[in-house]
């Protein structure tokens, strides 16, 4: 079954082909089409994850481009890091496009709709299978435009087109020092193949290309500085937020980081700044989280700050950290979106200030929101606390302790954020009349309870009780006899602090929202500039805007003036100077050459007037003349 | 069938062009057909060449080669080589689809497709010309019919457009006429023949003169910064299937001319000139995509993103490395497609609005679903999206100017974001947003337009999934004429 590997992102790819050239006719039926062709690739990669988990290790390629004396190699490569990212993404892909049946099911645009998911899923899954940096590259770029296309799907709003400009463009500045990252690495190491990069000799170039591959995940996976686009993309409709903003797309850029990691690993300078950034993003956004107010917001926010938990946990060496992590997040995160999704269907509205006692109406809603909210926050045995779990240990074991308290206080803040949320939406009384609230139909809320069991079980294999299977799976198994040993060992000091810092923040998130109303604005007065800096989000997009932005409008319209006035100016002048000159030309041609000649003709003309005078042609005049003349001959000759 | 093909594939377009002359004034729909004819004979011979052509060989192919001035050795001579060879594709397809693209013109069709077939004829002489007498004769061909073609169909300021474009690349192809005749008289023997020329080598002063007078002929054509305010003038002026022409198939011509003369017959001069070339080829770059971005005129846009575009064919012509080289002569093939296309794609809504102004739009992708989805495809083509042939030839130009020049060629990705930055800025004003009720009642793209654009994007499309296709009928002449010139293979 291994060898029908490049079905898996040719089936979606074809469903995209059909749904976008025939839209027209297939019209509800491109909803099937897509999720028939998702499943598809879903089935598919079982027997590949399959044999990959019995230490199977498999590569093929074929020849697709010549650079020099370079064969270029396009191919697929399944190891247990792309095994398990292909378990996530056919998984929960096929889910959530399950779930957007129900709720896009009144839009027009509704085959366009599952072509662009297709297209996604299509390329999404050929950038987890990829065994070179360019088939990669290409494949994220190709997901960069899905998500593009699919922030701006409702493209009459004009927040949503803004959205997605922005997206697009934020993450593309990523993405070229991604793009100069291959071009360094390819002239410093002379390869670009993902199985050459252990062989690699380390030096200043290779450093250069790993902190500029390094620049994608960081446009992709929106960390700090460039994480400004993912909040906005909130603007698609909420099942593109689970599946591309949340769950994989955006996941994407930390799988980067795990599959250049014997690259990364190499240079501690590199390793540095990925933590550093990590931290501070997963500390950053999160801290945003804890004043937003749209319920797509609080999550956009949630799913930055735990990227960054995930880059954090590669940084400091914890390759199967991240990587379970990122495996829990897709479940529980999806589930949320979705969850999320359901109230905004139900109630029309995103603002958590107008819901409220929603779960009695929801309660299928409610439950699985319920349930992922408690992974999230860390609440063992859910998935979301083995995984974090995990990272902590890293920071811990690192002997890194300022990172390790961040982290801990971000955890803290995230179970307090989350569940403000939940309990806004979902408790308390509702606070707008206008809300009338109703369950979803079945085809979403089916989707939510398999997520939800998801985000229960997924934990497991990495947990104690399975020996740490997954972390075991990820290296390999030779791998987890030798140096990763301490990631293994059960820490309970670190486990106490983190299922105490989950709970802190549930109650206080309970004390403050489900309790007398006076209480958060207590809170909110006596830490004002601290609320300011978070409901501005740091002023991250004002800062941007001034310094980034218009110098750079304002200096294009400067170029542009430039343009016509000097450059093109100076073409116009050489023309007019060239006609300047040809005038004073024409003049001097036109007054002193032919007006020379000109002279020359009147000077003869008024001489001959007045000789004409003496042609009489009367005989006795001529006679006269040549009498007179004699007369004057003989003076002259007579005076000598 | 084949003995002759270089020189059918140059006449053709001529006869049809004389055929017209005798045809009345009145009979405007046999005219067209004359002249869809002659293109799509031309097309069909191009592609005949595939059948001949052997991508193996490096050496000029189908070959003819008659005297023509005995008294200063100048010869008809012809020849195809793997750099011809695309850019015969390119014109032959071009001009076939550009003439579909010139029905909807009404006024004086007589003359104007007179002018288009001679035009044809110029262009496809020019890329196939082996003898430097020759060359220039079909290079001056170009510019005539060209001046009339925008000075007569054109907008509003079209005499203006038309004479700057005239005067401007005339002083080019002058100084370039006295670069031909110096070479002539110090060739010994004195010749014209491009394969003689070859062989001589000339004092590195000699060179680096002849290759500035060639310079200046190429560089205005191409056009390479600061040279090319023309551009926009003439783009912004001509009539839609001319704007396509220039920006298809004419821009080529400079670079092509970089390509087989300046390159091979003054190699010295070449490298001593490299770090100028690469510096403006990154200015043309950067400066243009800037400029671009400022614009709210639909075809000054694309207009001035040509000339950040064609930077990227100098840049690796610079790089003097395999992948420079291919992805230069790849970005010229894909240059000529895609915005091509774009320019295809600003008529077919300037015939419908009468206004290229683009902030006039927006939420049009409600009214036209196809034209949009059509549009969108170019411009993700024209900024270089992976899947799409752009990202190909910027990928090859960047990797080989990364071989030369790192910090030249970081700056040239500063491109590569100024392209996302203007085509997205201008999708968003023409395409997204709430509809502008003015154009309610704005037709949806007609199948004709659609014709003219699909072989484009299959092409785009091809190239960007597997680029080996093509690459593969360039890649020995390019790297035969690299070992001439120093360049490195690896």
């Amino acid at each position: 079954m291994i060898e029908y590997t490049p079905l898996i992102p040719l089936l979606p790819l074809a469903a995209f082909t059909i749904n976008i050239l025939f839209g027209r006719y297939v019209r509800r039926a491109a909803s099937w089409i897509s999720i028939l062709a998702s499943a598809g690739a879903c089935v598919l990669s079982y027997p590949a994850i399959l044999a990959v988990a019995q230490g199977g290790h498999f590569l093929k390629s074929w020849h697709w481009l010549t650079l020099g004396n370079y064969k270029l190699q396009f191919g697929y490569l399944l190891d247990p890091l792309s095994a398990t990212l292909l378990f996530v993404v056919t998984l929960v892909g096929t889910l959530i496009q399950i779930y957007s049946v129900g709720y896009m099911h009144e839009d027009p645009r509704f085959s366009r709709f599952f072509a662009y998911l297709s297209l996604f899923m299509s390329a999404m899954l050929t950038l987890v299978i990829s065994n070179n940096y360019i088939q990669f590259f290409m494949a994220w770029e190709v997901m960069g435009l899905c998500s593009y296309l699919l922030i701006g799907f409702w493209f009459e709003k004009d927040s949503a087109a803004n959205a997605a400009r922005k997206a697009f463009l934020t993450t593309r500045v990523g993405d070229v020092g991604f793009f100069l990252g291959i071009l360094t690495l390819f002239v410093a190491a002379g390869t670009l193949n993902f199985a050459d990069l252990e062989s690699i000799q380390p030096g200043p170039a290779v450093l250069a290309a790993a902190l500029l591959i390094f620049c994608g995940t960081i446009g992709k996976s929106a960390q700090f500085p460039l994480h400004v686009w993912l909040p906005d993309a909130m603007e698609g409709p909420t099942p593109v937020s689970a599946l591309i903003h949340a769950a994989t797309m955006v996941a994407a850029g930390v799988f980067l980081v795990a599959r250049s990691f014997v690259l990364f690993a190499r240079f501690p300078l590199c390793m540095g700044m990925i933590t550093i950034i990590g931290t501070i993003t997963a500390f950053m956004a999160a801290f945003i989280a804890l004043s937003a107010t749209d319920i797509k917001k609080v999550l956009a926010y949630s799913t930055i700050s735990q990227l960054g938990f995930m880059v954090t946990a590669l940084g400091l060496g914890g390759l199967s950290a991240g990587a379970f992590h990122l495996m829990t997040h897709a479940f529980f995160k999806a589930l949320l979106f979705l969850g999320a999704g359901s109230v905004i269907h139900g109630t029309g509205t995103q603002d958590i200030r107008q819901m409220g006692g929603l779960f009695k109406k929801m309660k299928h809603t409610g439950a699985t929101f319920l349930i992922a909210a408690l992974a999230i926050a860390g609440v063992p045995p859910l998935s979301g606390f083995w995984s974090k779990d995990e990272i902590l240990v890293t920071a811990f074991n690192s002997g890194n302790f300022l990172v390790y308290g961040i982290l801990t206080f971000t955890a803290f803040m995230t179970s307090f954020y989350m569940f403000r949320l939940v309990f806004l939406t979902f408790f308390g009384t509702p606070r707008d009349s206008h809300v009338h609230a109703h369950e979803s139909p079945a085809v979403m809320t089916g989707p939510l309870w398999i997520l939800a069991l998801g985000s229960i079980a997924v934990g497991l294999p990495g947990s104690p009780w399975m020996h740490h299977w997954f972390q075991n799976f990820i290296h390999g198994r030779a791998a987890a006899e030798g140096a990763h040993h301490a990631e293994e060992t059960l820490n309970l000091t670190v486990m106490g602090a983190s299922i105490a810092a989950g709970l802190a923040g549930i109650l206080l998130a309970a004390w403050m929202y489900l309790g007398k109303q006076k209480r958060s604005e207590w809170i909110l007065q006596k830490f004002r500039p601290l609320y300011e800096l978070s409901a501005n989000k740091f002023w991250f997009d004002e800062i941007y805007a001034a310094w980034i932005v218009r110098p750079f409008q304002t200096f294009a319209q400067f170029l542009f003036d430039f343009d016509q006035r000097v450059i093109d100016g100076a073409v116009n002048q050489t023309g007019f100077a060239t006609l300047f000159a040809s005038r004073i030309q024409m003049g001097f041609d036109k007054y002193i050459i032919d007006g020379g000649v000109n002279f020359m003709g009147l000077f003869t003309q008024f001489f001959s007037r007045a000789l004409r005078r003496i042609q009489t042609g009367f005989i006795q005049h001529y006679l006269l003349f040549v009498f007179l003349s004699i007369l004057l001959f003989i003076f002259i000759e007579l005076r000598q | 069938m084949t003995a002759h093909l270089l020189s059918l594939i140059i006449f053709t377009p001529l006869l049809g062009a004389l055929l017209i002359l005798l045809i009345p004034k009145s009979q405007e729909s046999l005219i067209k057909q004359i002249a869809l004819l002659a293109t799509g004979i031309v097309f069909l011979l191009a592609l005949l060449t595939f059948q001949t052509f052997n991508p193996g060989q490096a050496d000029f192919q189908l070959i003819e080669k008659a005297v023509w001035i005995p008294q200063f050795n100048v010869h008809y001579f012809v020849g195809m080589d793997g750099i011809s060879f695309p850019m015969i594709l390119l014109t032959a397809l071009i001009s076939l689809l550009a003439c579909l693209g010139s029905f909807g013109i009404q006024e004086r069709q007589k003359e104007y497709y007179f002018l288009y077939l001679l035009l044809e004829t110029g262009m496809m002489g020019t890329f196939l010309a082996l003898d430097l007498f020759l060359f220039y004769v079909f290079w001056e061909v170009v510019l005539v019919p060209m001046y009339f073609l925008i000075g007569i169909w054109g907008g509003p300021r079209r005499e203006y457009a038309a004479i700057k474009f005239f005067l401007y690349t005339l002083a080019g192809s002058l100084l370039m006429l006295l670069g031909i005749l110096a070479l002539y008289f110090n060739s010994n023997p004195h010749t014209f023949d491009w394969t003689e020329l070859v062989k001589n080598s000339f004092a590195l002063g000699f060179q680096k003169m002849v290759f500035l007078a060639f310079f200046f002929g190429f560089a205005i054509k191409v056009p390479v910064f600061p040279f090319h305010t023309w551009l926009p003038d003439a783009h912004v002026e001509a009539p839609t299937p001319i704007s396509v022409i220039l920006a298809g198939v004419l821009l080529k011509m400079g670079t092509y001319g970089f390509m087989r003369f300046s390159y091979p017959l003054f190699p010295e001069a070449s490298v001593w000139f490299r770090p100028f070339f690469a510096l403006l080829a990154v200015i043309g770059i950067v400066y243009g995509g800037f400029v671009a971005l400022a614009q709210t005129d639909f075809k000054k846009m694309v207009a001035y993103s040509s000339v950040s575009h064609m930077g990227f064919v100098l840049l690796g012509l610079a790089a003097l490395t395999q992948n420079g080289w291919n992805g230069a002569l790849l970005q010229m093939f894909n240059h000529g497609t895609i915005t091509g296309g774009l320019f295809l794609l600003v008529g077919v809504l300037y015939d419908r609005a009468h206004t290229r102004d683009m902030n006039a739009f927006g939420g049009l992708s409600a009214q036209m679903p196809v034209y949009s989805g059509i549009l969108i495809f170019f411009s993700l083509a024209s900024l270089g999206l992976p899947g799409l042939s752009g990202f190909i030839s910027e990928f090859l130009v960047l990797l080989g100017g990364y071989q030369y020049h790192k910090t030249t060629t970081a700056l040239a990705c500063l491109g590569i974001i100024l392209a996302a930055a203007y085509l997205l800025l201008m999708i968003r004003r023409v395409l997204l947003g709430p509809l502008n009720k003015k154009w309610q009642s704005l037709p949806e793209i007609n199948t004709r337009e659609i014709f003219t654009l699909v072989p484009l994007m299959i092409l785009i499309l091809a190239i960007g999934i597997y680029p080996k296709a093509i690459l593969h009928y360039m890649t020995p002449a390019l790297e035969a004429l690299l070992l001439k010139v120093g360049g490195t293979l690896s």
